[in-house]
């Protein structure tokens, strides 16, 4: 990455004894798009907050362009923010609301009815000008708190759980919706989420956190298929995991479910003895032996569920279950239960975890 | 009709008796001033009497400025106490109740031996001074109303959330009260206004022994020397008061409606 325009170095936060974040430390591009991903209470909003500055790190400090904003206000800033609950002013029209920061800034009358026209013209709501928040949807007033928040043209936008208020169809369509208007203006994002799919599916960047640490910050390619620890193949996506032990680390031979496989250079730095686990996305796994994938288990299809396009069929291999889905095909009856099958995979595809 | 049904309307009929009977006694006793028939002379005589323009229009006065300093001093403490030290909210309700149980007379004269015209701050050696005073000590008894209005129309809004969307925009303390607290909250204050100015308008204590020229100690002074004047007075109060809360009523029809928000 070039020159970092956000840079998070060494931050901790505590709360009287319990520290919420702890040495957290993250760079983000010009213009970059990061999402901190996690569940509730893994200090990702506690994060967005110190960056916006309404939370003081206990430590490290946090630069914007270069400049040490740590002990800076919030309204000296220069960040936009847009909240879950949306947070339009009630007694201002939408107009009103999107000139808030451009008033508060000192931008002629002029100036600010242009802006406030462009930037209704962004979110597409051009006509609702003199509504007021209550007669507008959620989603629509979530579009225009983001117009309000990008007005005075900030340096960094940070959005906390900004979808998690609104139905499934519309989060779907307010994201896209962001990330274009990110896309158009390049500005500098940071997107706070416990939904993987949203982060996933919007983000350069993913930061994965757990107990107040940043658990993996990769793409989402490399979060998905590359997570690096236990928590993060857990967290995101669907994962397999099946236990095992080593009985060649030479060999790469690992025993799971009393059934042998050998998975070359793949154990990770295990040692013979070593119980590891093997984890695996359902989508890695067919059904039957493939002349790509080099490990085979045994097993019965324990239950069979019909999706529609895709079949998620659960197997069961010894004591474990493993989920793998399939395309429907109209010419292949789907498997019944209580067959004996073998599923198969690619060490490639598959994660060791210790 | 239900036998319960039947109970609470009688309760109903008995507690509106009770309520409007003497009332409409003093409306029927105010009209009789004229031997054998209804006039309004009664009220001729009160609205004409100087002495009652004066104490009227000089207790409107001392509760504009008691509106003034009441809203001056909860509104940002209100505030204040939602967004920083909810903590500390049952404190200051208890405080706030305390002019409820400490009764006008004993805080009339501690202002007397503390404010005397010998003590450092001689209020009462002048009469500006005393009708400051007397505007403190109004804005003391307003309080428990003032304080609760303001703090339930606080509650009806996301103080903290609107407040960080405020700062991050730019926005100082005195923008954030000034043009998003305070609006939101409008008809809260305004409740809490006419409620002062209801309990400004008819007191007797604290005007009479601070000795300035009210419109409570002129009920009294009337009441005590007249016969059918008294009760035009007190059905002039009662209409100002309920005035009052009509206007609360309308006004309130105009609050800013909350966005929906999630929960």
């Amino acid at each position: 990455m070039a020159e970092p325009f956000l840079s998070i170095q060494g931050v901790k936060k505590s709360f009287g004894p319990t520290t919420v974040v702890q040495d957290f430390n993250l760079d983000v591009g010009s213009g970059e798009f990061v999402s901190f991903l996690g569940p509730s209470g893994c200090g990702k909003t506690t994060v967005l907050r110190m960056v916006a500055g309404f939370e003081e790190p206990s430590a490290g400090s946090i630069h914007i362009g270069g400049r040490d904003i740590t002990r800076l206000k919030p309204n000296q800033r220069n960040v936009g923010m847009v909240f879950q609950a949306y947070a339009l002013f009630p007694n201002l029209t939408v107009a009103q609301n999107v000139a808030f920061g451009l008033k508060v800034a000192g931008v002629s009358k002029a100036d600010s009815d242009r802006r406030v026209a462009e930037m209704l013209d962004l979110i597409k709501l051009p006509q609702f000008g003199d509504r007021y928040p209550y007669q507008l949807s959620g989603g629509q007033q979530q579009r225009v708190a983001l117009a309000r928040a990008l007005a005075p043209k900030p340096k960094v936008l940070l959005l906390d759980e900004p979808l998690s208020a609104l139905d499934a169809k519309v989060r779907v369509s307010l994201r896209d919706e962001i990330r274009s208007i990110q896309r158009e203006l390049g500005i500098t994002t940071i997107f706070v989420t416990h939904d993987q799919e949203e982060a996933l599916s919007i983000s350069d960047r993913i930061v994965v956190m757990y107990g107040g640490k940043a658990e993996q910050v990769g793409t989402p390619f490399e979060i998905y298929n590359r997570p690096q620890t236990r928590f993060v193949a857990n967290f995101v996506g669907t994962l397999n995991l099946l236990e095992g032990t080593v009985t060649d680390a030479s060999t790469g031979a690992v025993q799971v479910e009393a059934q042998d496989i050998t998975l070359p250079h793949k154990l990770n730095g295990a040692q013979t003895g070593e119980a590891v686990s093997l984890a695996l996305r359902p989508e890695a796994i067919t059904l039957g032996p493939r002349p790509e994938n080099d490990a085979v288990l045994r097993g019965e299809i324990a239950e069979v569920h019909f999706l529609g396009s895709v079949i998620r069929v659960r197997v069961g291999v010894g004591r474990s279950v493993v989920s793998l889905d399939t395309f429907n095909n109209s010419a292949t009856p789907p498997p019944t239960v209580g067959q004996k099958i073998e599923i198969s995979f690619s060490s490639n595809d598959l994660l060791v975890l210790h | 009709m239900k036998r319960s049904s039947v109970w609470a309307w009688i309760t109903i009929i008995v507690g509106a008796a009770y309520f409007f009977l003497p009332l409409i006694a003093t409306l029927e006793f105010s009209l009789r001033m004229r031997r054998g028939e209804y006039s309004l002379d009664a009220y001729r005589i009160v609205f004409g009497d100087e002495r009652f323009q004066a104490t009227f229009g000089y207790s409107v006065m001392i509760a504009i400025f008691t509106i003034i300093l009441g809203v001056l001093i909860v509104v940002p403490t209100a505030y204040w106490i939602r967004l920083r030290m909810p903590w500390i909210r049952p404190v200051v309700e208890f405080i706030t109740l305390l002019p409820l149980i400490i009764p006008a007379i004993v805080i009339v004269f501690g202002y007397i031996r503390m404010y005397g015209s010998n003590s450092p701050l001689p209020f009462l050696g002048s009469a500006r001074g005393t009708d400051l005073l007397l505007t403190i000590g109004y804005a003391t008894l307003a309080l428990p109303y003032m304080y609760r209005a303001v703090d339930t129309g606080l509650r009806t809004i996301d103080v903290r959330t609107l407040t960080e969307a405020a700062q991050i925009l730019g926005a100082g303390w005195t923008t954030i009260i000034a043009r998003i607290i305070l609006p939101n909250v409008l008809i809260a204050v305004l409740s809490g206004a006419f409620l002062t100015f209801a309990i400004v308008i008819g007191e007797f204590t604290m005007a009479s022994l601070l000795n300035r020229p009210a419109f409570g100690p002129y009920l009294q002074n009337i009441g005590a020397n007249r016969a059918y004047e008294p009760a035009a007075l007190a059905v002039i109060a009662f209409a100002i008061t309920w005035g009052c809360m009509s206007v609360i009523q309308v006004l309130s029809r105009f609050a800013p409606k909350s966005a929906n928000r999630p929960n």
